[in-house]
C-alpha cells in the first residue's frame, strides 16, 4: 500500500516484447511441420506463454496484490468449468452405444 | 482514517440516539427536483430509483400472472388462446426474472446497504452505479417496447431453434433488452466485488462484515462470471436469427443442445443471484428478531461463496431430457445435489439461532419464518427433480413450476418483502402501520401457499407446463390454484398500500426502531447524504447481542484496526 | 447544489456536510482528483485496478462463449475449419499480431510515463499505440473486404470452392483432435458421412466464428483506440502522476487483455492444419 507505484526499469519491457515477437515467429513456423495432434498443443502452448508474460510484466501482476492474481485465476478457472463440463457432454455421447443416448 | 481510531470503543454497539431535532439534512431532503435524482450518485438515491423501477416490472409481470391464472380457471381456452397465452407466460417470466428477481434485492436493498453496513460512504464507483440504472432502464424499455408490440412466444428460455427459426415474434428485441440488462447486473456485481474490498471501514474485517454482506459478495461474483455468458449466446441468437448461419440450427451444421449449455450456464447460477440476497436478508433478520448472534456464523458465510461456486458446475440438470450423454446427466445429477450441502447448512443454522432466541414476531420476522419454511420445500423438491428418474418423469409438468416459484416468490420474494420491512425505516424515515403490515405477510403466506402447493400434485399427476388448456379431472387443482393466487394478488397489494400511506402519514422513525446491532442502525432514519456523521470505526462483530449486552461490565473484545483487503 | 449550500448546513447532522457531500463541497483538507468518497489515493488506485480487472474477468468469459463454441465445432467438422482457416491470409495475420504486440509495448510504456508524471511522453506513447491500433483495424478491414470479393461472407451469398478442400498427403483429413472429443462412434452407431454439401454448411460456420470473434476483437480495438484518444487531453494537461493515474493503467489494462485475446484467436483462425 505504498503511495506510489512500481515503476519496471526499460530493459524489463524490451525483453518482454522481443520474447513475444520471438513466440509470434515461432508459432507460426511450426504451424507448418506436421507434428500430429502435438500441433494444437504447441500452437496454443505458445500463445498461453505469451499471455502470460503480457499478464505478469505489461499488465503489472507480478508485482500486483495477490487478489489480483486471484480474480484472473477465477476468472480462467470459470472459463474451464464452462469448456470442460460443456464439452465433457458431447465426448461421453456416444459411450453407450445407443444411438440417441 | 487512522485519525478518528480514538473513536470511542463502543460505537459499533447501539446506544439509544437522540431523536435528531427537526430537520436535519439527509438524503432525501439535501437537494430537491427531478434532475437531483436523475444525476444522483448517491447509491441511497439510486437504490429508490432501482426500487420504484423493478416494483414497474413486478406490477407488469404480475398483471400476466393475473391472466394466466384467470384462464387456467377452466379447462378450454375461453380467455385467451394458445397464441396469446404462450405470450403471457414467456414476458411473464422474462419480466419478472430479468427485470424484477435479479435487480431485486441487490440493486434496492443491497444498493442502499451495503456501503452503509461496511461503513463507507459511498459505492466504490458511484457513477457506474448510476450507469447500471440507467442501462436497466434502456434494456426495460426495449423489453417493454417488445410487450406493446405483442411479446414474444419462446419461452423465457428462449431455446433455439425455436427461437432462432420458426417464431415470428420479436425476439431480438426482447433478446435486445435482456443483453443491455445484464451489463447493468454486471456493473453492479463489479461495484459491490470493489466496495467490500477496498472501501470497508477501519476495523471492519471480513469476519465482521453482516451476513447480508456476505451473500451479496457471492451474488456478486456470480453476476460477474455468469452474466457475460448469457450475453455472448445473445448475441448468437441475435447474429443466427438476423444473418441465417447456423450456429445452433441443426440444418445448417449448428448445435441446439449448445445453445442449452450456454443458457443454463448462465441461468442456473441466476437462480442463486435471486435466492442467496435473500438469504443475506433472512439472516439479518433472524438476528435481529431473535436477540442472538447467527449461530454458525462463519459456515453461513463460507455456505453463502459454496452455493456461488457449485452453482456452476450443477447446470445440465436443466437438459437431462435434450439428449444429453447419460454420463454427463448422472454426473450433473450427483453434483447438483451437492448444493443442498450449503443450503442446509443455512437452514440449520437459522433454525438453531431461533433456539433458545428471545423471539418478536414483528413484520420482518414473519417474512424471514416464511421465507424458511418455503425455501426449505422448494430446496428439497429441487433435490428430487436433480434426481435423473424422477426429473425425466416429471420434466416439463407443473411440478417444476411448484418447484421454482417456492424458490423464487417463496424465496426470493419473501426475502425482498422481509427486507423491505426491516429497512423501510431506515430507507424513509418512516413507520408503517404494525398491524396491516402484519395481516399482510400472513395473506402472502396463504395465498402463496394455496396457489403453489397444489401445483405440485398437478405436475406430478401429470399436467404439463406452458399449456392454455387442460383434461377436465386436472380442474378443481387449477381453480385451487387461481383462488390461491387471487389472495396472493391482494396480499401483495396490501404493503403497496401501507408503505404509499408511510411515506406521507407514518410516524417518523427513530434511528434504531428495532434495538438492532448494525452499522446501518448506527446512523440517523434516513441516513445521512454521506452515511454517517462521522466515520465510524468498527470495534465489534455483527450480531453481538449477547454478553455484552446483558453484562455492560465485560470488557470489549480487544480492539482490531487494520485494513485486511 | 453549491458549496455555500454545504458550510451553511453544518448543524446538528454538520460533520458530514462539513465533510463534503459533492465535488464543489471539499474542504481544502482534500486532495485534488481524489473522489470524496475515498480516503487516501491508495484506496482509489486499488479500487480502480480491481474493478478493472474484475471487468476483464467478464470480458473472459464474454469470449469463452465464442472460444467453446469454436472448439465444440473444430472438432465436430475437422475438415471444414482445416478449409476455412487455409482461406485466411497467414502473412496478414502474423504482421497483424507483431502490430498489436508492438502497441502493446508502446501502451505499458505509456503507463509507465504516467507512473513518472512525464505528460508528453504519455501523450506520444498513446499516439503510437493509437497509430498501431488502427493499422492493425486497416489490415484487418482489408482482410473482410477480400473475404467480401470471395463470396465467404456467412449468411451472404456464401459459396467455398471445393477444389480449396485439403488433402493431407493424398488423403481426406480426419479428425485431427484426440478421439473423444467428437464421441466415439461405435461400430453399431452409423454416423452420417460429410457430403460436399455439408462441407459448405460447416465452413460457413468457421467464418461465422471467424467474423464472430474477429470482430468482437475489432470492436474492442474500437473502443479502446476511442478511449486512448480520449486519453490524450489528460494527459497533455499534466493530469497523470503517480500517485493518479487510474484512467491511464485501466485502459492500458483493457489494451493488453485486447491484445491477449488476439493472441489466442491468431493460431485458433489462422494456423489450422497449415502443415500438409
Amino acid at each position: 500500500m505504498s503511495s506510489t507505484t512500481h515503476v519496471l526499469p526499460l530493459r524489463v519491457y524490451f525483453a518482454i516484447f522481443f520474447a513475444l515477437l520471438v513466440l509470434t515467429g515461432t508459432t507460426v513456423a511450426v504451424a507448418f511441420v506436421d507434428l500430429g495432434p502435438l500441433n494444437n498443443v504447441v500452437a496454443l502452448g505458445i500463445a498461453a506463454c505469451k499471455a502470460t508474460l503480457v499478464i505478469l510484466y505489461f499488465m503489472h501482476v507480478r508485482y500486483a496484490t495477490r487478489l489480483t492474481s486471484l480474480v484472473i485465476v477465477s476468472g480462467v478457472f470459470w472459463l474451464a468449468i464452462m469448456v470442460g463440463l460443456t464439452l465433457a457432454d458431447y465426448a461421453t455421447r456416444g459411450w453407450l452405444g445407443v444411438p440417441g443416448r | 482514517m487512522t485519525a478518528h481510531s480514538d473513536f470511542p470503543a463502543h460505537s459499533a454497539f447501539p446506544e439509544p440516539i437522540e431523536e435528531a431535532p427537526e430537520p436535519y439534512e439527509h438524503y432525501l431532503n439535501h437537494k430537491y427536483g427531478l434532475a437531483s435524482w436523475l444525476l444522483t450518485r448517491d447509491h441511497k438515491r439510486i437504490a429508490i430509483l432501482y426500487l420504484i423501477s423493478v416494483s414497474f416490472f413486478f406490477l407488469l409481470g404480475g398483471a400476466m400472472a393475473v391472466i394466466i391464472r384467470l384462464e387456467l380457471t377452466t379447462p378450454e381456452g375461453d380467455l385467451v388462446q394458445a397464441d396469446i397465452y404462450n405470450r403471457l407466460f414467456t414476458m411473464h417470466g422474462i419480466m419478472m426474472i430479468f427485470f424484477f428477481l435479479i435487480p431485486s434485492i441487490p440493486s434496492v436493498l443491497g444498493n442502499f446497504l451495503i456501503p452503509i453496513m461496511i461503513g463507507a460512504k459511498d459505492l466504490a464507483f458511484p457513477k457506474i452505479n448510476l450507469l447500471s440504472w440507467y442501462i436497466y432502464a434502456i434494456g426495460g424499455l426495449f423489453t417493454f417496447y417488445a410487450l406493446l408490440t405483442g411479446g414474444v412466444d419462446t419461452g423465457w428460455t428462449f431455446y433455439a431453434p425455436l427461437s432462432t427459426g420458426y417464431t415470428n415474434t420479436p425476439v431480438v428485441l426482447v433478446a435486445l433488452g435482456i443483453f443491455i440488462t445484464g451489463f447493468s447486473s454486471i456493473l453492479t456485481g463489479l461495484n459491490f466485488i470493489v466496495t467490500i474490498h477496498r472501501m470497508r471501514a477501519p476495523g471492519m474485517t471480513w469476519f465482521r462484515l453482516p451476513l447480508f454482506v456476505w451473500s451479496h459478495y457471492a451474488t456478486s461474483v456470480i453476476m460477474i462470471l455468469g452474466t457475460p455468458v448469457i450475453a455472448i449466446t445473445i448475441l448468437l441468437l441475435g447474429a443466427e436469427r438476423i444473418f441465417g448461419v447456423g450456429i445452433f440450427d441443426p440444418k445448417l451444421g449448428g448445435d441446439p443442445v449448445l445453445f442449452q449449455h450456454f443458457f443454463w450456464f448462465y441461468s442456473h447460477p441466476a437462480v442463486y443471484i435471486m435466492i442467496l440476497p435473500a438469504m443475506g436478508v433472512v439472516s439479518e433478520l433472524i438476528a435481529a428478531f431473535t436477540r442472538k448472534p447467527v449461530f454458525g456464523y462463519h459456515f453461513v458465510a463460507f455456505a453463502s461463496i459454496a452455493i456461488a461456486v457449485l452453482g456452476f458446475f450443477v447446470w445440465a440438470h436443466h437438459m437431462f431430457v435434450a439428449g444429453i450423454s447419460v454420463y454427463a446427466a448422472a454426473i450433473f445429477s450427483a453434483l447438483s445435489m451437492l448444493v443442498a450441502i450449503p443450503s442446509a447448512v443455512k437452514v440449520f443454522n437459522w433454525t438453531t439461532t431461533l433456539y433458545k432466541g428471545s423471539i418478536s414476531w414483528d413484520t420482518p420476522m414473519l417474512y424471514a419464518l416464511g421465507f424458511i419454511g418455503l425455501f426449505t420445500i422448494g430446496g428439497l423438491t429441487g433435490v428430487m427433480l436433480a434426481t435423473l428418474g424422477i426429473d425425466i418423469h416429471v420434466h416439463d409438468t407443473y411440478f417444476v413450476v411448484a418447484h421454482f416459484h417456492y424458490i423464487m416468490v417463496g424465496g426470493a420474494i419473501m426475502g425482498y418483502m422481509g427486507g423491505l420491512h426491516y429497512w423501510w425505516p431506515k430507507i424513509t424515515g418512516k413507520l408503517y402501520p404494525k398491524f396491516w403490515s402484519k395481516v399482510g405477510a400472513l395473506t402472502i403466506f396463504l395465498g402463496f401457499n394455496v396457489t403453489f402447493f397444489p401445483q405440485f400434485i398437478l405436475g406430478y399427476l401429470g399436467m404439463p407446463r406452458r399449456y392454455h388448456a387442460y383434461p377436465n379431472e386436472f380442474q378443481v387443482l387449477n381453480v385451487m390454484s387461481s383462488a390461491g393466487a387471487t389472495v396472493l394478488g391482494l396480499g401483495y397489494l396490501i404493503p403497496a398500500v401501507y408503505f404509499i400511506w408511510s411515506m406521507r402519514y407514518g410516524k417518523d422513525a427513530s434511528a434504531n426502531p428495532w434495538g438492532a446491532i448494525g452499522l446501518e442502525w448506527e446512523t440517523t432514519s434516513p441516513p445521512p447524504v454521506e452515511n454517517f456523521d462521522k466515520p465510524p470505526v468498527v470495534t465489534w462483530g455483527a450480531y453481538e447481542y449477547h454478553e455484552s449486552r446483558v453484562q455492560p461490565s465485560l470488557p470489549p473484545p480487544k480492539q482490531e484496526v487494520m485494513r485486511v483487503t | 447544489m453549491s458549496p455555500e449550500a454545504h458550510s451553511t448546513a453544518i448543524g446538528p447532522r454538520g460533520v458530514a456536510a462539513a465533510h463534503g457531500s459533492t465535488e464543489q463541497g471539499h474542504t481544502g483538507a482534500h486532495p485534488p482528483r481524489l473522489a470524496h468518497h475515498f480516503d487516501s489515493y491508495a484506496q482509489q488506485r486499488e479500487s480502480a485496478s480491481l474493478g478493472v480487472w474484475v471487468f476483464l474477468v467478464t470480458e473472459i468469459m464474454f469470449f469463452g462463449g465464442l472460444f467453446t463454441a469454436y472448439i465444440l465445432y473444430r472438432s465436430k467438422y475437422p475438415e471444414a475449419f482445416i478449409a476455412g482457416s487455409h482461406q485466411l491470409d497467414v502473412m496478414l495475420g502474423t504482421i497483424n499480431t507483431a502490430v498489436l504486440i508492438c502497441s502493446s509495448l508502446t501502451m505499458a510504456m505509456a503507463v509507465r510515463s504516467a507512473q513518472l508524471g512525464r505528460s508528453k511522453a504519455i501523450a506520444g506513447f498513446l499516439v503510437a499505440t493509437i497509430v498501431l491500433g488502427s493499422v492493425f483495424l486497416g489490415i484487418k478491414a482489408t482482410e473482410y473486404h477480400h473475404k467480401w470479393v470471395e463470396h465467404l461472407i456467412p449468411g451472404h451469398d456464401f459459396h467455398l470452392e471445393i477444389d480449396h478442400l485439403p488433402t493431407h498427403h493424398g488423403k481426406p483429413v480426419a479428425s485431427e483432435l484426440p478421439s473423444g472429443v467428437v464421441g466415439e462412434s461405435r461400430a453399431d452407431v452409423p454416423l452420417p458421412s460429410a457430403g460436399p454439401q455439408d462441407i459448405q454448411a460447416h465452413t460457413q460456420l468457421f467464418f461465422f466464428l471467424y467474423f464472430g470473434m474477429t470482430g468482437l476483437h475489432a470492436v474492442h480495438m474500437i473502443i479502446g483506440v476511442g478511449l486512448l484518444v480520449w486519453l490524450i487531453r489528460p494527459s497533455l494537461r499534466g493530469m497523470f502522476d503517480g500517485n493518479n493515474h487510474n484512467y491511464v493503467e485501466g485502459i492500458g489494462l483493457y489494451w493488453h487483455f485486447v491484445d491477449i485475446v488476439w493472441i489466442f484467436l491468431f493460431p485458433l483462425l489462422y494456423l489450422v492444419g497449415r502443415h500438409g
